[in-house]
């Protein structure tokens, strides 16, 4: 028998979670994994007995049977009749607690259930995560914004002296559970200083980097984050450049921006042009920045080289293929799945490689007559590693900018001979830490963003307070295009 | 009989909440409203039936006598057997919960009791806010709350 238990805190009071969760034929219009859901004819979404029927989005079809219901004690029990998911003897429960303390809601999601031999952890995981998880995030984001609304009042008020509002702070060097919504307040600017209403915050992996501790940009406990646009609410004495009420967007140390409102030096800001608006800015300016120091400083890349770019569905591997490609590269992208190799090809990969019999190295040559690139653009890092150097035509150059699969290790330069290859390992601090280098990347980007040479796709948009569930999506390689989270007050 | 249920979320591991709430003999060490106590007839904390004689820092004196503890349950069932509170056949649920989505704990605190009308809704508050809240205040402070 496999037991999973579940549970989360939701900032909502227990009747406006409990509103959601009692409709048992409503999770079509909540739960992400389910596309529809019907009652057996003839029977009501609150009568004990009744069968709902779920088509799921991969196509699986469930029949579940409400065993019990109490609007006393905000509690449901269920079980599986008939699935295509091999699910034996489920039966689950769902059950609120009302937290007294902030007026929220405590909530339970439990099962035990029997599955074929050897399948106990794999189908335990899929009930806790892509069924209870998923469905914690999903509910949130329906009742936590409704709840949240009032905060907008007092933070108006607040302006004049410290301005109120939240943020997400690490409080310790580790997972995604180390992430944590507090109150801040935003202390008036001091001179040379901004004081901003933030609207868009972009997430990166540079900020699981921040918070695992593999680099040692925060000191825990912190907030996190690289990258926001807002509105300037006020500003200190001797700025010039900007007022109340412009538009503006930052993406550089020091680390600071999961927040609602945030005092930052006024040198570290960009104006946004009318043409970019918020999301577009927080979701692209420090991607974009990336993608215009990859091409134009580490590698000036050149018509007719040919480019090899790993996870060319992300954030940054996207902007790298339309770029690349209007510059005239050939642009060869390397990733996981079908869905993905499509938007890759969508933003100007001329092919992709996909895992199969064959290694990277293998299929890569393949395409380019036996050549391999003349520059490879990696994240990836430990796994990746060993085969973009074997991947690199001779005298080529692989970018290695950053690490997402693990710490690539110590490697004896010698394997560098192989090929006479060049390796680069630029930090994206150096290439914005002056006021005139931001000015001139940003330029670069917001011309190329005018003239539609790139566009910035949002692919997750989250609520500020659930920045653990952006972290936890970005690393489970389950985003495609950049990752918002927007502040809630 | 009048209910009484104060609920809380504290931002630490429930095991570690429970390491300091489940010694019978230790509230002095984090609520806030109490002096000093100790357990009768020297008998082990986790007795189940022992009883702890303490006292308020306001002077009052009160003893409860532990009527279930469970590791498992990470829960603490005590009843009143003497108090100045002026309430009858008092019983109390102290629960701890793990939440697994960050990783901290539901803490729910409950009691039922009988009491002179026109004194329940005074009782009420006093023990909810005052004694219940202020505990929960206090863990809140000492590991972190939400």
């Amino acid at each position: 028998m496999v037991t999973v238990r579940r549970s989360t805190d939701i900032d909502a009071p227990i009747d406006a979670v409990w509103r959601v969760l009692r409709d048992f034929n409503g999770h079509n219009r909540w739960h992400p994994a389910v596309a529809k859901s019907a009652l057996d004819a003839g029977k009501k979404t609150d009568q004990v007995g009744a069968v709902r029927n779920f088509t799921l989005h991969n196509g699986a079809r469930i029949r579940e049977r409400l065993l019990s219901l109490s609007d006393r004690q905000h509690a449901l029990r269920y079980s599986i009749v008939e699935s295509d998911v091999p699910l034996l003897n489920y039966v689950a429960e769902v059950a609120l607690r009302p937290v007294t303390d902030g007026d929220r809601t405590f909530w339970s999601w439990q099962s035990r259930f029997q599955t074929p031999e050897g399948r106990e952890a794999e189908l335990a995981k899929l009930v806790a995560e892509d069924v209870y998880e998923a469905g914690f995030s999903a509910v949130k984001a329906q009742v936590e914004r409704r709840a949240a609304r009032p905060a907008t009042v007092s933070l108006d008020r607040a302006t004049g002296s410290e301005l109120a509002g939240q943020a997400v702070i690490v409080e310790r060097h580790g997972g995604a559970d180390q992430l944590r919504t507090v109150a801040v307040t935003a202390p008036p600017p001091a001179p040379g200083q901004v004081r901003l209403r933030q609207t868009a915050i972009g997430v990166n992996f540079i900020d699981v980097y921040c918070r695992t501790g593999t680099f040692d940009l925060l000191k825990p406990p912190g907030v996190l984050g690289m990258e926001a646009a807002g509105e300037v609410v006020d500003v200190g004495a001797g700025v010039r450049h900007l007022q109340p009420g412009q538009r503006v967007a930052y993406a550089c140390p020091p680390v600071g921006a999961y927040c609602s409102v945030r005092t930052i030096d006024a040198a570290l800001l960009v104006p946004l042009p009318d043409s970019i608006d918020d999301v577009t800015a927080a979701a692209g300016l420090l991607k974009g920045m990336t993608a215009a120091f990859l091409l134009h400083q580490v590698h000036p890349v050149k018509a007719g080289e040919t480019l090899l770019i790993y996870a060319p569905a992300g954030g940054v591997g996207r902007l790298l293929c339309q770029w690349a490609n209007h510059l005239g590269a050939r642009v060869i992208g390397a990733t996981s799945s079908e869905e993905k190799a499509r938007a890759a090809r969508a933003a100007g990969a001329h092919d992709v490689i996909l895992p199969g019999p064959d290694s990277l190295e293998t299929q890569l040559r393949a395409l380019t007559d036996g050549r391999g690139a003349d520059v490879i653009y990696d994240a990836v890092g430990r796994d990746s590693f060993p085969h973009s150097l074997a991947a690199l035509a001779n005298c080529g150059h692989l970018v290695s900018y950053g690490q997402a699969s693990g710490d690539i290790g110590a490697w004896d330069i010698g394997a560098l001979a192989a090929n006479s290859a060049t390796l680069s390992r630029p930090n994206f601090g150096h290439y914005c830490d002056s006021p005139e280098k931001v000015a001139a990347l940003t330029k670069r980007l917001f011309d190329a963003l005018e003239r539609r040479v790139l566009s910035v796709e949002v692919g997750l948009r989250l609520p500020l307070s659930q920045a653990a569930e952006a972290h936890r999506a970005l690393e489970g390689r389950r985003t495609m295009g950049s990752t918002v989270l927007i502040p809630e007050t | 009989m009048t209910e009484v249920y104060t609920s809380s979320v504290i931002a630490a591991p429930a095991e570690r909440v429970w390491a300091a709430v489940r010694d019978f003999n230790g509230l002095p060490d984090w609520h806030p409203a109490i002096a000093e106590s100790r357990i009768e007839a020297g008998a082990p904390a986790d007795q189940v039936g022992c009883i702890r004689a303490f006292r308020l820092k306001d002077g009052g004196f009160i003893r409860e006598k532990l009527l279930a503890l469970s590791d498992y349950d990470l829960s603490v069932i005590y009843s009143i057997l003497e108090s100045p509170m002026g309430v009858e056949n008092y019983v109390a649920t102290l629960k701890l919960t793990p939440i697994t989505d960050g990783g901290g704990t539901f803490a729910e605190w409950s009691a039922t009791f009988d009491c002179a009308p026109e004194r329940e809704a005074d009782l009420a508050l006093h023990i909810g806010q005052g004694v219940f809240q202020g505990g929960f205040d206090a863990l809140k402070a000492r590991f972190g709350g939400s």
